[in-house]
């Protein structure tokens, strides 16, 4: 027989590491799921508050909401407004919050929340057609002083950007000159700046920003400038020309839709408050799976009872995989192969030492009257159902007698398999019999701590975190025991084994 | 503690147990050829035909009413042996040795009375000796008289001959005899001697007993040390047979010698334990990947078992 190439084998493995590890990564990077536990991300809350005194008649408020500020993402949106009709209104890329309701009288006042996440990355959206830049008609005398003054920009500049700094800086109080002071009034600074930009062809618009300081209350926002360069809506600080977002500032409204209307009411004015809250990072993401093309890889799209069930069995592969390592490289005998799984999974459900109390008492007891059942003379299949029968009274017992002292843990101890239980007392009784205590203390003791090992792997928070936020780590974990399956070396405790063959080297 | 570095144990060419399973027993023996070896008495009828004595098989009770035969064929015989066929590490087999008017006598001198002997062949019927439960047949043997000058060595019970052969050469060789610890079986875990022996002469090398050197038999007293086996070279030919006869590649074959009969075999395993390498004070790989490394095999058994003592022998 020739030995098959193994390096097939070794290539799949090596694949199947891979391939669950970068899944891993990949999945972090889109999806924010974080690799540790308990990580903390800043999140914003927003709320803006529309005040009005309603006239006795039908009322529609409609509020400016954001539409992918550059620089956030928004995690959530609620109204909170008794008695009206809300909905929210996407048209000609603006968003609206929209309050309707048919009687109205007195003061009103309406509530619109948002949550946004601090993004590097997120852009603001782009437009779905080209913007132009619209005509504006001048009269005589505005229009040769506009004139005049882009002219002069224009020479000064060589790009949009450059230019509407320019601009901005001409029509500085300090550099005003007499076309200026001609065309420039305090209220008139920003939509003068707009239509000229407009009028030199490049298109611009304003915005409404709100500066991100925590715990503020009564808000308002603070006016900017956008102008498009061909690729992208760029925003200046209308002041002092500074281009760009600054941190920590949200633009609330973006385009040429007026930040509030109300009609059928008076007096109407929005103003904002905003907090600065910290929420785990793993919420965060698990908020934003629907929205992700990667979110149906998760296990969060599932009802809360089979996400439970799963979180348990996703602990599994852990567990095996400390039993193949104790079993192929360390070398510690255990009685039955996986049995130490399974009391492991029993462990994380009733904690270690209650657990292990548990265990033992309930073993031993079994222990005892399989002496008995073993002197009937029964049949295989029979004396193991006497013995689950025979486990399950002796776990109920220990169930009441725990409570009745006064433990709940009693009560946990109904955790354990009982058929495993079973088997695991059939087990080691005939071992008892064919090979001695001596045997039967050395698989138990075994078993046993391989079992407390994988409880100890199995119930840090962290294992539970990656195996059911990473599923894909189970493909490494695959590998790693396919891998552990052709190891060929000494196992640690063949070491001890073989010592006696020191005096023949 | 103590420890041997794996680097010693390499350069001594010890097989592990991982590399045992992985490299041997699941490479060179077929799924299919395992119930020939773990029904003793499939495994007699396969070896029968080529030629390699077991202990001669008197009745095979296969059903609860065939019972009732067993009494009648029991009462003119003195001595035999009551076997499981898929029992292990010698559990439920009940020697008789001789008779003291109802009762039976076993072979540790207490008495057995007829109907228990038959409940125990009950027993043995429903599965309770067979490892996975399952329902079994209960061979009858003729006794095994074990050959005075092995006899002597061995606390009560049957010494035995266990050989590891691979793709049918004899490769290891070792003694195993029964003490007070094991309770007169010749389990090497249970607390058995286990003597190496030469391949080559059939002369005893060293002797471990859990697993640590000893010199002089624990119960007994003999010295281990010059023990010889009769008509080895039959005896390895006879170990090499049983390759053609389960087409196994990595097998342990048990033989006995018995007084009138010779050399017979008592079974086979098909997952040989490790430690005959520490009975014989060296390891089974380098012969192990000699005869893996050879070009031509052998076609008949005696020439494998002429090769593996002109190879094996004395190193």
């Amino acid at each position: 027989m020739k030995p098959r190439s193994r390096l097939p084998f070794y290539v799949a493995v090596f694949l199947l590491i891979a391939a669950g590890i970068s899944l891993a990564v990949w999945r972090h990077i889109e999806l924010g799921i974080p690799w540790l536990t308990g990580e903390q991300r800043p999140v914003w809350m927003l709320e803006a508050r529309v005040d009005f005194d309603a006239n006795d008649s039908a009322v529609q408020a409609s509020l400016n909401v954001p539409d992918q500020p550059p620089g956030f993402r928004i995690l959530s949106e609620q109204a909170a407004s008794p008695g009206y009709g809300f909905s929210i209104i996407e048209k000609s890329g603006n968003r609206t919050a929209e309050w309707t309701k048919r009687e109205v009288s007195g003061p009103q006042t309406l509530y619109f929340k948002a949550q946004f996440i601090p993004d590097e990355t997120a852009l603001g959206r782009k437009p779905a057609q080209e913007p132009k830049a619209s005509n504006v008609f001048w009269e005589e005398p505005q229009a040769t002083a506009v004139r005049e003054i882009l002219t002069q920009a224009k020479a000064r500049s060589s790009t949009p950007e450059s230019m509407t700094r320019e601009l901005i800086r001409l029509m500085q109080p300090d550099t005003r000159t007499q076309n200026t002071t001609l065309l420039v009034a305090e209220e008139n600074y920003l939509d003068l700046l707009v239509d000229m930009l407009n009028h030199s062809g490049i298109p611009a618009r304003t915005a409404d920003g709100l500066k991100l300081e925590d715990a503020r209350r009564r808000q308002s926002l603070m006016p900017f400038l956008q102008i498009y360069n061909g690729q992208q809506w760029l925003t200046f600080d209308p002041s002092n020309a500074e281009q760009g977002v600054p941190e920590s500032l949200l633009l609330w409204r973006q385009g040429s839709a007026s930040l509030l209307d109300v009609v059928g009411g008076d007096n109407s004015e929005v103003s904002f408050s905003m907090l600065r809250q910290t929420v785990p990072a793993l919420q965060l993401a698990t908020m934003q799976v629907e929205s992700n093309g990667l979110g149906f890889l998760s296990f969060y799209a599932l009802p809360i009872e089979e996400q439970s069930m799963f979180r348990m069995l996703l602990l599994l592969p852990l567990g095996a995989l400390v039993v193949a390592f104790m079993r192929i490289v360390i070398g510690i005998r255990t009685s039955g192969t996986f049995m130490p799984v399974l009391i492991a999974v029993a462990f994380v459900q009733t904690t270690l030492i209650p657990g292990l109390i548990a265990f033992l008492s309930v073993v031993s007891i079994g222990l005892m009257m399989r002496g008995y059942l073993s002197s009937l003379n029964l049949l295989l299949v029979s004396r193991i159902s006497a013995l689950i029968i025979l486990v399950i009274f002796i776990t109920a017992g220990l169930s009441i007698i725990g409570y009745q002292m006064g433990f709940n843990t009693g009560m946990t101890i109904t955790f354990f398999p009982m058929v495993i239980i079973a088997w695991t007392i059939e087990r080691m009784s005939i071992l008892w019999e064919e090979e001695g205590a001596h045997e039967v203390a050395i698989q138990g003791a075994g078993s046993l701590f391989v079992a407390i090992c994988a409880y100890l792997l199995m119930s840090t928070p962290l294992a539970g975190h990656l195996t059911f936020n990473f599923p894909e780590l189970h493909f490494a974990v695959l590998g790693l025991i396919l891998l552990m399956g052709q190891y060929t070396g000494y196992k640690l405790t063949e070491l001890k084994r073989f010592t006696p063959m020191r005096v023949y080297d | 503690m103590d420890w041997i570095s794996p680097r010693r144990l390499n350069r001594l060419g010890m097989l592990n147990m991982n590399r045992r399973n992985v490299d041997y027993i699941a490479r060179y023996n077929e799924r299919s050829s395992y119930p020939l070896v773990d029904n003793k008495l499939k495994t007699k009828l396969a070896v029968a035909e080529y030629g390699v004595t077991t202990p001669r098989l008197l009745q095979v009770v296969r059903q609860q009413h065939e019972i009732s035969r067993f009494r009648e064929m029991a009462e003119g015989l003195g001595g035999f042996a009551i076997k499981p066929a898929k029992g292990s590490g010698g559990k439920g087999i009940t020697v008789i040795t001789g008779r003291d008017d109802d009762y039976y006598v076993k072979a540790s001198g207490s008495r057995i009375a007829a109907p228990d002997l038959e409940r125990h062949l009950t027993n043995i019927l429903a599965g309770l000796y067979s490892l996975a439960g399952s329902p079994d047949v209960a061979i009858v043997e003729s006794l095994v008289e074990s050959a005075p000058s092995l006899a002597k060595f061995s606390y009560q019970g049957v010494p035995d001959i266990r050989i590891v052969v691979f793709q049918g050469y004899p490769v290891m060789a070792m003694l195993r005899l029964a003490t007070k610890d094991s309770d007169g079986k010749a389990n090497l875990h249970q607390g058995a001697v286990g003597v190496g022996l030469d391949i080559g002469t059939g002369r005893s090398l060293n002797a471990v007993q859990f697993n640590r050197p000893i010199t002089l038999h624990p119960d007994t007293g003999l010295a281990l040390e010059n023990i010889d086996i009769e008509a080895w070279e039959d005896m390895l030919e006879m170990a090499a047979r049983c390759y053609e006869a389960t087409g196994l590649g990595y097998m342990g074959v048990d033989l006995v010698v018995d007084a009138n009969e010779g050399p017979l075999l008592l079974e086979l395993n098909a997952r040989p334990g490790l430690a005959i390498q520490m009975a014989n004070g060296r390891g089974l790989l380098p012969r192990l990947r000699n005869i893996e490394s050879l070009k031509r095999p052998h076609f008949t058994p005696r020439e494998r078992a002429n090769y593996a003592m002109d190879a094996f022998g004395a190193l």
